[in-house]
């Protein structure tokens, strides 16, 4: 295929933009200062598999799964209603699943925080039905819960779209050779969707693992993510060198789940990126 | 499609090359920008807006930082500031790694205000570099509610009987002076089996379920929220947590009689500095004593004016958060940089805060 030439600014904006400063985080995560003078080194890599450190990271890589999975579970029924022809608000819904991402996400983050604190509404439903000595906020649970909300609505909309363009003739097909409404989610559904389920787990799970303000605000600084600590390294320790060196790790990690989860046939993402 | 494609790329390459030219356009109204770092809630909004309607000559870009390590952290970056307000042992560690301007004391006559007793500090002995801004005290914010017996002790932190009820402050010096302080030591600890005692303390009020969370800003609406029992605070926060209008009534502060960090914040001039004349007009205007006092009833610190301070009245002299009294000051100590020491201090700051 002929490169347009109108691809060129998109090139150059790449090369500034991504590739420049990927190079320098990689140069900085391959050095260090010694006395004032840069010496490259590999130590910071030996010393990023510090078993402090895997332990945050398999912590991360645990919570962003967990909440990508809770999120297809809650987002492909979702999505399936919504997508129905039988089904008049559909739009209207997923115009309510949309709107909350017009707003800042540190917003509904903090709102969050207030529904979930100890004199929250949710906690005072809970008290007037007897349960004392529970606390919604500050763990694991609550930035689960923050990361699901979030980043729900990037589970819906891809296989939401890929579900509307599923040919109804399909279905009609299927009814006429004896499949039942369960046998033709199984066998027509579920699998023309499975492009959107792809991009949906991409979409959600990537930023997910990469999160660190929901896991402070909502875990009260006693969850330590990964994203966490890589800003934990340029703000306090000042150490450049290092911070650049789990950056590496993580991005490498983060790659080969994008491969992990690649799909030529998957183009149900692009609307989002 | 596919004329929308191409009217989207010429659109985005135009802008593309818009982008370019703009970051290199100057301020096209004349003004003088004054670019001003602060801390968080540190500054009442109406005297920022009057500093710029009384000097329509000066543009303030106002940005905030949350911790000390966080603003030098924006400077290691790249970002160049023309006012800054660092705390005293921060202003130590610029001075020596040299990121602050030398002050031409004569250009900010409301120095003559400033109480004695907060200028020539040992962090900046001839006020060569810094003037000073505020200052308070750490100390346990807690909720009478809650808290019924009387809290005199940093050991109430570490006490099983609020355990999950208990915020620590999210930064390495304020949570490792409660455990040294705790422990009989000094703010300033150099002796590293002591720092690593202090470490296993905290280690350990952390593995045992203690701490309902670690915060800084926030730390304000959990308390106001009476969603805590007892909170690491610093006084002027305590203050406007206490505000009769918009705080909460059942709160109330004390300082340790172990002894405590006292702090000093203070406004300097960046090396980096455009303006100096706007610095230095912006700086005297802070320190003017009805503009202080105006400031210091927002912010909720208490003021090195004195004359700011008689300004603010008897309530405010009388008050023990805002002006301890000698002998809790005198148990009180102020940190100093750390030196080479502060990579371990952040060593067992972090593993407290992974395990």
């Amino acid at each position: 295929m002929k490169r347009s030439a109108y691809a060129y600014p998109y090139l150059l904006w790449m090369a500034l933009f991504i590739v420049v400063p990927l190079a320098i985080v990689l140069f900085y995560a391959l050095t260090d200062t010694v006395d004032g003078r840069l010496i490259f080194t590999l130590e910071n890599f030996s010393a990023a598999f510090d078993p402090a450190y895997v332990k945050v990271f398999l912590r991360s890589l645990w919570m962003a799964a967990l909440a990508t999975v809770i999120c297809l579970a809650i987002g492909y029924p979702l999505a399936l209603v919504l997508s129905s022809r039988h089904f008049k608000a559909g739009k209207l819904l997923l115009m309510l699943v949309v709107i909350p991402m017009w707003m800042n996400f540190l917003l509904r983050t903090y709102a969050w925080i207030n529904l979930l604190s100890d004199n929250g509404i949710i906690m005072k439903a809970l008290q007037f039905f007897g349960v004392e000595n529970l606390s919604l906020l500050y763990n694991q649970t609550a930035v689960i819960v923050g990361l699901v909300y979030n980043f729900l609505p990037f589970m819906v909309l891809p296989i939401y779209t890929s579900l509307i363009k599923i040919e109804p003739n399909l279905y009609e097909a299927a009814g006429d050779l004896g499949a039942n409404s369960f046998m033709s989610f199984l066998k027509v559904t579920l699998p023309l969707s499975v492009p959107g389920i792809v991009s949906g787990i991409t979409m959600t799970f990537m930023p997910a693992i990469t999160s660190f303000a929901v896991s402070r605000l909502m875990g009260g600084g006693l969850v330590t993510m990964y994203g966490e600590l890589i800003e934990n390294q340029f703000y306090f320790m000042r150490d450049w060198h290092f911070g650049a060196t789990l950056s590496i790790v993580m991005m490498v990690l983060v790659l080969i789940s994008a491969v992990l989860t690649r799909n030529n046939k998957n183009k149900e993402g692009g609307m989002l990126w | 499609m596919k004329l929308w494609t191409r009217i989207l790329s010429v659109s985005l390459a135009l802008l593309f090359c818009f982008a370019l030219t703009a970051c290199g356009g100057g301020d096209s109204s004349g003004k003088t920008t004054l670019r001003v770092y602060n801390w968080g809630d540190y500054i009442d909004p109406d005297v920022l807006s009057e500093f710029e309607e009384q000097n329509p000559d000066i543009r303030v870009v106002y940005d905030t930082f949350d911790s000390n390590e966080g603003m030098l952290a924006k400077l290691d970056g790249g970002a160049r500031y023309d006012v800054l307000f660092p705390s005293e042992y921060m202003v130590e560690k610029m001075i020596q790694e040299d990121w602050l301007m030398e002050l031409d004391l004569s250009k900010i006559p409301n120095v003559e205000y400033i109480d004695q007793r907060f200028l020539n500090l040992a962090f900046d002995p001839e006020n060569k570099y810094s003037v000073p801004y505020t200052w308070g005290t750490l100390g346990i914010l807690y909720n009478t509610t809650m808290v019924t017996e009387p809290v005199d002790s940093w050991g109430i932190l570490f006490s099983e009987e609020y355990a999950g009820k208990i915020i620590m402050y999210d930064s390495v010096r304020d949570s490792m002076a409660v455990a040294l302080k705790y422990l009989g030591y000094s703010v300033n600890e150099h002796d590293e089996a002591r720092l690593k005692e202090a470490g296993d303390l905290l280690a350990k009020q952390k593995q045992n379920g203690l701490v309902k969370a670690y915060m800084t800003d926030t730390v304000k609406e959990a308390m106001i929220g009476g969603n805590a029992a007892l909170a690491v605070v610093y006084s002027g926060d305590a203050v406007l947590c206490m505000d009769e209008t918009d705080g909460n009534a059942d709160l109330a502060y004390a300082v340790p009689k172990e002894g405590s960090n006292l702090f000093f914040d203070n406004i300097v001039i960046s090396k980096d500095c455009e303006s100096l004349d706007a610095a230095y007009r912006f700086i005297n205007y802070l320190c003017d004593p009805a503009v202080a006092a105006r400031n210091i009833a927002y912010i909720g610190y208490s003021t090195p004016s004195s004359a700011a301070a008689q300004i603010m009245g008897e309530a405010y002299l009388n008050d023990p958060v805002f002006m301890p009294d000698e002998e809790t000051l005198a148990r009180c100590e102020v940190f100093l940089d750390l030196g080479s020491l502060t990579g371990v201090y952040n060593r067992i700051w972090e593993s407290v805060k992974l395990q």
